[in-house]
């Protein structure tokens, strides 16, 4: 057998996805003009696929604090955190991480992905139970990978099947450690928390949470899911990012356990990468407070999520379960899903395309994902070219708008 | 039905749990992959879950949840990983139950 033998049903999947033209996974962003507007095919491209919930990237307060860190420090750390890697900034940015989720620890990672990597697979060790929603986010389940706990997968978001699972450990020794995410990031559904924190309560077992797709988004100040029910406090280990809402790229992760800083030296993830560069840190902290200090992005985000979502519904179109930042579209199968990506980018407009293997039950998706800074005139132009794909290849009704424009 | 005698009910139940027939693991696992069948050759034991059928990972892990729950044991990620044939896999059901 060949090396690359191995991946030929993969190859096969990927060369149909090509014959209609454009390969999604290989797209190039030929100039990024806003968070919202990029030169795509040199045509310019309506953005509704970059997870840049508050449009940050181009914050001009946060692109200052980038520069002058810049000017100041350099343009890398060329070490790691626990070399030379770990500036005044990098500190100071956990502090403040720590301090708006009212947590005593925080350490910061290169990467999102790095921090659950790390995190979950060094939390959870021999004799653990490590238990994840089936829906997990790859990095918890490359996590899953490298730990020597044993794994359990629930049910997604149902927190009687995570119970049962908890159940069957009965006095077993050993941590149990619940890996939760605020908004699931194919379909934006958010978790149970609350149920879910009940039976992690009655059973004794630690709650992880990655917020990435919540920050910002959820909660009365935007700290997330946890926020929003109510259940910070029940939360052992928050996860997130900052490559979506804060507009740039990291992890993070706060505990308010007391020994939660030995895994700055037993995290490999931590341990073994150079650290983030001080642009970074310096944009981040800046997004931080724009997001404490804007609360309106939040409520212009919402309200951009009920036009599209409300926009699609009303078109017919199959939708993920709630409103939220992420707007999955489904679709009947991979190639009708190609197709239609295909014909948005022709029409002007970006967004995701997620097909099988990376979907959750074999699903086919147009993944939008939504900013505070869309207008909804930019909104309603791409429900308007939607509904048009949408019925061109017979994915939704001509008569569905009637029938549901004569009820409203 | 006894109702007079709830402990020889109990005792009875008790029996008809720690007695799971294989035949029934068997008869569920094929009923969960019989809709991934390859042509006209019938899922057996010696059948290789994940080369002779056309059921993927992410399937295969989604019906070990659905047999974790039919069976009430739970089968880690890692035990999972080691199971190749439908003889494996209703073998360790049996073991995870017999050990309740």
């Amino acid at each position: 057998m060949g090396l690359f033998d191995r991946h030929a049903g993969l190859l096969e999947a990927y060369r149909d996805v090509r014959t209609t033209g454009y390969d999604p996974f290989q797209i190039r962003m030929e100039r990024v003009l806003s968070p919202t507007e990029a030169i795509i095919n040199g045509r310019k491209t309506l953005l509704v696929g970059t997870n840049n919930y508050f449009g940050l990237t181009f914050d001009p307060s946060c692109m200052e604090a980038a520069i002058e860190a810049i000017r100041a420090e350099g343009t890398g750390t060329t070490g790691s955190r626990i070399a030379n890697g770990s500036y005044s900034e990098h500190m100071a940015l956990e502090q403040e991480i720590a301090e708006f989720y009212g947590k005593k620890h925080c350490m910061v990672f290169t990467t999102g992905y790095q921090a659950n990597l790390g995190i979950i697979s060094t939390l959870a060790g021999e004799g653990d139970q490590l238990l994840i929603d089936a829906d997990s986010h790859a990095s918890i389940y490359d996590a899953c990978k490298m730990t020597q706990a044993e794994v359990v997968r629930f049910k997604h978001n149902d927190p009687s099947s995570l119970e049962a699972r908890l159940r069957r450990l009965g006095d077993r020794p050993g941590n149990r450690v619940v890996v939760l995410e605020g908004i699931y990031s194919m379909l934006g559904d958010t978790a149970p928390l609350r149920e879910f924190v009940d039976v992690c309560k009655k059973y004794n077992a630690y709650v992880l949470i990655d917020e990435a797709h919540s920050l910002g988004a959820l909660g009365e100040t935007g700290r997330g899911l946890c926020e929003s029910t109510g259940v910070i406090d029940d939360c052992h280990f928050i996860v997130g990012t900052f490559s979506k809402t804060l507009g740039a790229i990291g992890g993070y992760c706060v505990s308010d356990d007391p020994d939660f800083d030995i895994l700055r030296v037993t995290v490999r993830s931590y341990m073994f990468t150079a650290s983030l560069p001080p642009s970074i840190v310096a944009s981040v902290r800046q997004a931080l407070k724009v997001v404490k200090a804007k609360p309106e992005l939040r409520k212009q985000l919402w309200d951009n999520v009920a036009t599209l979502y409300d926009g699609l519904a009303a078109q017919g179109f199959k939708l993920g379960p709630e409103h939220g930042p992420v707007v999955g579209v489904h679709l009947p199968d991979r190639m009708v899903a190609i197709g239609f990506w295909r014909a948005m980018l022709d029409a002007g407009i970006y967004v995701n395309v997620a097909v099988p293997p990376a979907t959750p039950n074999g699903v086919s998706l147009l993944r939008c994902s939504v900013c505070a800074v869309h207008t909804p005139e930019q909104l309603n132009h791409m429900v308007e070219v939607m509904t048009g794909i949408g019925r061109q290849l017979g994915v939704i009704d001509d008569r569905t708008r009637r029938v549901i424009g004569g009820a409203r | 039905m006894i109702v007079e005698n709830d402990g020889i009910a109990d005792t009875l139940e008790l029996r008809r749990e720690s007695t799971l027939a294989r035949g029934e693991v068997m008869g569920e696992i094929c009923h969960h992959l019989a809709p991934f069948q390859v042509g006209e050759k019938p899922v057996a034991g010696d059948t290789v879950i994940a080369k002779d059928l056309t059921i993927d990972s992410l399937a295969i892990m989604d019906m070990v949840m659905e047999l974790e729950d039919r069976f009430d044991v739970s089968i880690p990620m890692n035990v999972v990983a080691e199971i190749h044939t439908v003889d494996q896999l209703a073998d360790t059901i049996l073991k995870l139950h017999a050990r309740r």
